[in-house]
């Protein structure tokens, strides 16, 4: 093996997108547990927490840019550091997305939800297994799981459709639920992005790997 | 790419030094106005694939080859090839630069002149044209009588070019042009080369990946004698089919 | 290995020292015994040299007068030894270096040439006149005494040249061949070209050689002093005139004039040797 250094350097940065990727993770899943529990404190620790994760994405790309200009990456490293510059970006929009998420529970404060929440976390909770088995995608080189995860996208979709329809009827029959059910809407919307930049992911990790360029949504 | 385009074709190309085999049954189409890049690590066969071309392996003992290299379809080891005139028609750049010592306007006029040109004004035409095409005009139209070996080296290398242009090849072998320039000679010859290959079919042999992704259009892959892979650069580069291309192209060899 | 410090006589620094210090007065001493040569040979020379000793024939068997005749018949012996010397020896070394197979011959030839550098000069002097003198019917004779030499030195220039020819790069000639040139065409026009300092420089040495030989000429060039007409007349030599002139104990201050100017000479050609070098390769900006 020669140009040890470079590998290390390309081992690293793949261990950086993973720790990115499980801070993004973090943030989503802490943002829909604030929302369904009202836990503004939760809320605005994901708001604040933001801050690093930027931090990290940022350094993720300075790593990727010096690399570039540094060791010429060729073949294989080359698609993998174009693939971490764009799986890098969808990571940070999905953890601004998650603070979007957590605005507005501290919007929302202790005023009551218009109805259990039970599609919206479910859809939050497709969404952080899409992003977990996306990254074990990532990490394995697999572009078998990015293919499978890509299809969990669907399920979110349909989830959206069906929280966006029932919010409307429920808006449409009380105006008084209005504040409340667009504030839903929007993170029931928010959450349908996150499994779009997940999916975008998938697309990334096929990139990386086979080299060929995909749409799978 | 279509037939028609081929310009030079080896098929089957085997090449023994005594009894070490540097050449293992190489086909490769060289595309006609198309630069051509044959990378691969030292002692791969890459600049002994290209001196089968022009046949300057011939003045190597002891070298014995199969197989065939079509030129324009004909094969220029068939017995009644003039030598003279396919060497002519195929010049050749070498890793370094080497201008006779005389002066500058001699080294231009030198292969012109062993061709049977003689006056003046056709050679002076030559001269300019060439140092032109070679984009060395600029630097040296004003001292053509100065001697060449004082130059820089990567003029030197221009001059070399240009003095392959005068007698007017239909296509250029460069051996590892730039292994002894610095960054902006190199530069120079790059673009010396993408302007060059309008007019001519270009057959590079590099040791620098980077300058085989940004100047050819086609890459060959060369491992031990054989040729692992050939096909359109960007694909070389992004994304090979053989493991072994990409292991060297990614630097994980050995 | 603290044990071999402790043995050691004188510290590797004494060693150091001493040793260098025998090198240096190595390269004195070289210094040295040419400086007092040409020392004692001017001081005792100098004093019969002006314009008539060099221009005049010289009188009572060379006891007065000058030593023109001798400066030209050496003039006369070296050129036509370089002239002919010349293109056989380059013309040898080519063929050795660029058309010879390697094979028993080629190797017979190259040895042929070493013994023939070998060959202790009297012996060329005798070859010379059974062979130039007597059986050619040349006579003692410039034409003689310059062949004669031109086998001396001979072995000398082809190795010369094949040295200069050896040193031009091959990939010169890979860029004529790469034209489309011919192997004769690439020899006459890159390689000979650059060869050429060298050659030059392996010819005029052989000269300096050639010019202070005695035995060689004594025996086919003559000892005449009166000045040559044509090559097939006798010539006395520098050298050999300073022989006659020390032998028979004519003039002791004569002889020493004589062998100043043959020294003088010598230098001079040297001199010039190294200088023609220099300015091919500033010329052609070679560096070697």
């Amino acid at each position: 093996m020669v140009r040890e250094q470079y590998h290390e350097e390309l081992t690293k940065v793949r261990q950086m997108v993973l720790k990115l990727g499980e801070m993004a993770g973090a943030s989503i899943k802490n943002s829909v547990e604030a929302l369904c529990d009202h836990n503004v404190e939760q809320a605005e620790a994901v708001i604040k927490g933001d801050a690093g994760i930027d931090d990290h994405s940022a350094k993720i790309e300075i790593k990727c840019m010096r690399l570039l200009a540094l060791q010429q990456p060729m073949a294989r490293d080359l698609r993998m550091i174009g693939a971490v510059i764009k799986i890098n970006l969808d990571l940070e929009r999905m953890s601004d997305l998650a603070v979007d998420i957590a605005k507005i529970t501290v919007a929302i404060g202790d005023e009551k939800h218009i109805k259990p929440l039970i599609d919206i976390p479910r859809m939050a909770k497709i969404a952080c297994e899409m992003l977990d088995s996306v990254l074990q995608a990532f990490s394995e080189s697999n572009p078998d799981l990015a293919y499978k995860t890509a299809k969990c996208d669907d399920e979110i979709d349909a989830l959206f459709d069906q929280v966006r329809r029932e919010l409307i009827t429920l808006m449409i029959e009380d105006p008084r639920k209005i504040a409340n059910a667009s504030h839903l809407t929007f993170v029931a919307r928010y959450l349908e992005r996150i499994g779009d930049h997940a999916t975008n992911i998938c697309e990334s990790v096929v990139y990386m790997v086979t080299g060929d360029r995909v749409k799978l949504n | 790419m279509g037939t028609e385009d081929i310009e030079i074709e080896s098929r089957n190309l085997n090449l023994w030094y005594g009894s070490a085999q540097a050449l293992k049954d190489v086909s490769i189409p060289i595309e006609k106005n198309r630069v051509t890049a044959l990378i691969g690590p030292s002692g791969c066969g890459k600049s002994t694939f290209i001196r089968c071309i022009n046949r300057m392996n011939d003045l190597i003992k002891g070298c014995r080859i199969t197989g065939k290299v079509l030129f324009e379809g004909r094969d220029v080891y068939e017995k009644d090839v003039d030598v003279v005139v396919l060497r002519k028609r195929i010049g050749m750049v070498f890793q370094k630069p080497n201008p006779f010592p005389m002066s500058i306007y001699d080294n231009i006029a030198y292969g012109p002149r062993i061709h049977g040109t003689q006056a003046k004004r056709e050679l002076d035409e030559v001269v300019e044209d060439s140092l032109k095409a070679a984009a060395l005009w600029d630097e040296v139209g004003g001292i053509l009588d100065k001697p060449a070996l004082d130059l820089s080296g990567g003029q030197q290398q221009r001059l070399c070019i240009a003095r392959t242009l005068a007698v007017k090849p239909d296509v250029i072998l460069f051996d590892e042009p730039c292994s002894a320039l610095d960054p902006i000679s190199t530069a120079r010859i790059e673009d010396l080369i993408n302007v060059l290959k309008h007019d001519y079919t270009i057959i590079i042999v590099t040791h620098n990946m980077q300058q085989a992704a940004r100047v050819s259009d086609h890459t060959a892959f060369f491992l031990l004698g054989e040729m692992i892979e050939f096909g359109e650069t960007k694909q070389i580069f992004e994304r090979p089919v053989e493991k072994s291309t990409e292991n060297y192209i990614t630097g994980r060899f050995g | 290995m603290s044990a071999a410090v402790r043995t050691r006589i004188f510290s590797p620094d004494t060693t150091d020292r001493v040793a260098s210090l025998l090198l240096w007065a190595s390269a004195i001493a070289t210094v040295l015994i040419l400086l007092s040569i040409i020392g004692t040979i001017v001081y005792r020379g100098i004093g019969v040299i002006d314009i008539s000793f060099l221009l005049d024939s010289p009188r009572m068997s060379g006891a007065e007068g000058g030593i023109f005749p001798a400066i030209v018949g050496t003039l006369c012996l070296v050129a036509v030894a370089i002239l002919t010397a010349g293109p056989v020896g380059v013309g040898a070394a080519v063929y050795l270096t660029e058309y010879a197979p390697d094979n028993g011959v080629t190797h017979m030839i190259t040895f042929g040439v070493e013994c023939l550098a070998g060959i202790p000069s009297i012996v060329i002097g005798l070859f010379g006149y059974a062979f130039l003198v007597v059986y050619l019917g040349f006579g003692f004779s410039i034409l003689s005494g310059g062949l004669a030499l031109m086998f001396m030195i001979l072995p000398w220039t082809v190795r010369a040249s094949e040295e200069a020819i050896k040193t031009v790069s091959g990939d010169l000639k890979e860029g004529s061949v790469a034209l489309g040139a011919t192997k004769w065409q690439t020899i006459r026009q890159v390689v000979l070209p650059s060869a050429l300092p060298g050659i030059t420089t392996g010819v005029i040495l052989g000269t300096g050689k050639a010019i202070g030989e005695t035995a060689v000429i004594m025996y086919t060039a003559g000892s005449s002093l009166l000045l040559p007409e044509s090559i097939f007349e006798p010539v006395r030599a520098l050298p050999y005139h300073l022989y006659i002139l020390a032998s028979e104990g004519i003039s002791d201050d004569m002889a020493y004039g004589s062998a100043a100017v043959l020294l003088g000479m010598v230098l001079l050609i040297n001199f010039t040797a190294v200088t023609i070098q220099r300015y091919y390769q500033a010329r052609s900006g070679l560096r070697h």
